[in-house]
């Protein structure tokens, strides 16, 4: 009997059994990223930005929405979900957080929430691409805290009229709707609110270091008046917001490992192929040590994702399980991108190599959608019972 | 307008292909299998055809078990139905028996008006498959097009070539045969996925089809593959240092090469 080999590029065969539709998402998402993303992603990284096209090359795909089911959405499994982003984070985490801010925030919050007349007007023409959305609930001064925002929507006879102003919003000047979350007299309540409403502007958040291949805003709110049914109908308080976030940090946790397999195979290849002291890099017993806790942690946290999608595809996924998954993946996906640019040393921190865009974009991907610290929290909370952060 | 399109599953040109070492038939287990790239192209014109007018597609396809990965892709694409023919005796069989099998799926289904199919594959190259079938099934056949369009009862194909432009045109029904640059073809989009797992696929063995085993095969080839060997890996580039007079030694080195 011939003894087996494990495959350097998926040690723990974790793709080994995927079904038949999963395993033509993910080829589908490689084939077009091969095409249409690699080859533009460092340029569009150092330019600050992703081109407007490329929305509907994405809706095309399906990638919009495309676990939600009817309105134009392809209907597929949280496995498949998770699949394609992982593919996509592989290039870059701000084309994951493209699409995780249309489908998982924007696009599942009218799913869920919405009226019957949000969804038949907006969904489908988010899933298409033809509509942007974004998701407005963290604010300048309130981040982890999202109960003590100071966005207000309040009655006005039939209508409602919004004020504040929310920060850090993914594709917030692209966006043609933003769900807008605001404190009302019955306590937080989501709007949906057409970005062309007299009140409502979006200003792009210049300078960032990280996740530069994706469009940060300012949303600005001044006496934005709306009518009665742009409001969710039936949702209040912060599960409707948090219920969202879940279904987006869902997204990272598989994007990452994304993230992490990339600069894994970079350091790998590279270390194959450079020499010093007249041998590959990949002989020395300190980068093999680094490739094996690379291997493991980019395995490992495959595991943890795919474990995750068993328990949401049967709907027994927890939030406390999500934050486990996004708390220990990240965390990862970071020590991976760090280990992988010293193997690579100067060359790691071009552009020439995914590593170090990679390693930066990271850095947002810690933070945003809950931060490491918060889902630390919760998990403390669920295990002790006792919350910390209160 | 009842479309056939012919496709195979190939190894992906991206990873490394060899022969087997017990009877140099393509070694399947080395290397990922894929659709072959310009059978998709087939596949987007069929489908350009289809959408421009009305139609059906099908796409018959020769392969062992996993070819169903490459049916599926072009259903996904957006072809209707699919022929699969999947018979162990079909093992090694060369481009005669093959297409005797195509002819013998194509007969199982609805005359085609069309038949679609790439002008070679990446693996086999034999590039014959289309000219054999058009004298099986007594069809006119345009080959090696870049440029195909049909108009009523009459196909216009454009073949490229090193000398120059070459139109041509037949009656339906016909068979074409595209070439590289006739289209770029779609990606399947994860609706097109979804959709293809409800679209029928018939399976056939040889058997089935009518066709005598004692006529396809590695046996009855009529041609074989004696041995085989990798192409030498590249040698090591020669290096001039730049002294000042790079530019003199590149030239000298590209004289050497009567290049200039």
């Amino acid at each position: 009997m011939s003894v087996k080999q494990a495959d350097p590029h998926d040690f723990l065969g974790i793709d080994a059994d995927l079904g038949d539709t999963e395993r033509d998402v993910r080829d589908a998402v490689r084939a077009y990223a091969r095409e249409e993303l690699t080859p533009h992603i460092a340029d569009w990284y150092e330019n600050g930005g992703l081109p407007r096209e490329l929305a509907s090359g994405l809706g095309k795909l399906g990638l919009f929405g495309m676990h939600l089911e009817g309105y134009g959405c392809a209907g597929l499994s949280a496995l498949a979900y998770g699949i394609a982003c992982r593919e996509l984070e592989a290039v870059d985490s701000g084309l994951r957080s493209y699409v995780s801010v249309q489908g998982s925030l924007a696009m599942f919050a009218i799913h869920q929430w919405g009226t019957e007349e949000h969804r038949t007007e907006w969904l489908p023409r988010m899933a298409a691409g033809d509509a942007l959305g974004c998701f407005g609930l963290t604010e300048p001064d309130s981040g982890s805290d999202p109960g003590s925002m100071r966005t207000t929507a309040r009655r006005e006879g039939s209508d409602w009229v919004l004020n504040g102003t929310k920060m850090w919003i993914t594709n917030g000047t692209l966006a043609d709707v933003a769900v807008v979350w605001a404190n009302t007299d019955e306590g937080v309540r989501g709007f949906v609110v057409p970005t062309d409403t007299p009140g409502f502007t979006a200003n792009e958040v210049k300078h960032k270091l990280s996740l530069r291949a994706s469009i940060t805003a300012e949303l600005v709110l001044e006496n934005v008046r709306l009518p009665g049914s742009a409001a969710f109908p039936d949702v209040r308080g912060l599960k409707g917001p948090l219920s969202c976030l879940n279904e987006a940090r869902f997204g990272i946790l598989w994007g990452v490992v994304g993230a992490a397999r990339s600069c894994y195979e970079s350091a790998l290849d590279y270390a194959k192929t450079r020499e010093q002291f007249g041998k590959p890099l990949a002989a020395f017993q300190l980068t093999q040590r680094k490739l094996a806790d690379m291997l493991v942690e980019v395995n490992r946290s495959a595991l943890v994702a795919r474990q995750l999608s068993t328990l949401k595809d049967a709907g027994e996924l927890a939030p406390t399980q999500v934050s486990f998954g996004k708390f220990a993946n990240v965390r990862s996906a970071i020590e991976v991108a760090r280990s992988a640019r010293t193997v690579l040393g100067a060359n790691g921190i071009t552009l020439e190599y995914p590593v170090m865009r990679h390693m930066n974009n990271l850095e947002t991907v810690l933070t945003y959608e809950g931060t490491e610290e918060v889902h630390a929290l919760s998990l403390g909370a669920a295990v002790t019972g006792v919350q910390a952060f209160r | 307008m009842n479309i056939v399109v012919l496709v195979k599953q190939v190894p992906d040109t991206y990873s490394e292909r060899k022969l087997s070492d017990a009877d140099s038939t393509l070694d399947r287990d080395s290397a990922d299998a894929v659709l072959d790239e310009i059978n998709e192209k087939a596949v987007e014109q069929a489908l350009q055809i289809k959408e421009a007018g009305e139609g059906e597609v099908t796409v018959v396809c020769v392969g062992p078990d996993r070819a169903t990965d490459a049916i599926r892709k072009a259903l996904s694409m957006g072809a209707d139905k699919a022929v699969h023919v999947c018979d162990d005796a079909l093992h090694g069989s060369d481009v005669l028996a093959t297409a005797k099998v195509i002819a013998a799926a194509i007969g199982k289904g609805d005359a085609p008006d069309l038949v679609l199919a790439g002008n070679e594959a990446t693996d086999g190259g034999g590039g014959a498959i289309p000219a054999i079938l058009s004298e099986l099934l007594g069809l006119p056949q345009l080959t090696h097009a870049r440029e195909v369009s049909i108009e009523g009862q009459t196909v216009k194909a454009t073949r490229e070539t090193d000398e120059g432009l070459t139109y041509l045109e037949a009656n339906l029904p016909a068979i074409v045969s595209v070439a590289e640059k006739i289209n770029e073809p779609r990606y399947p989009s994860f609706k097109g996925i979804m959709a293809a797992k409800k679209k029928p696929v018939d399976t056939f063995t040889v058997a089935d089809l009518g066709v005598d085993a004692g006529e396809v095969g590695l046996g009855n080839a009529w041609s074989a593959v004696t041995e085989a060997a990798p192409k030498p890996p590249r040698a090591a580039g020669q290096k001039a240092e730049d002294e000042g007079d790079g530019g003199t030694k590149i030239a000298e080195y590209l004289v050497t090469q009567k290049l200039i």
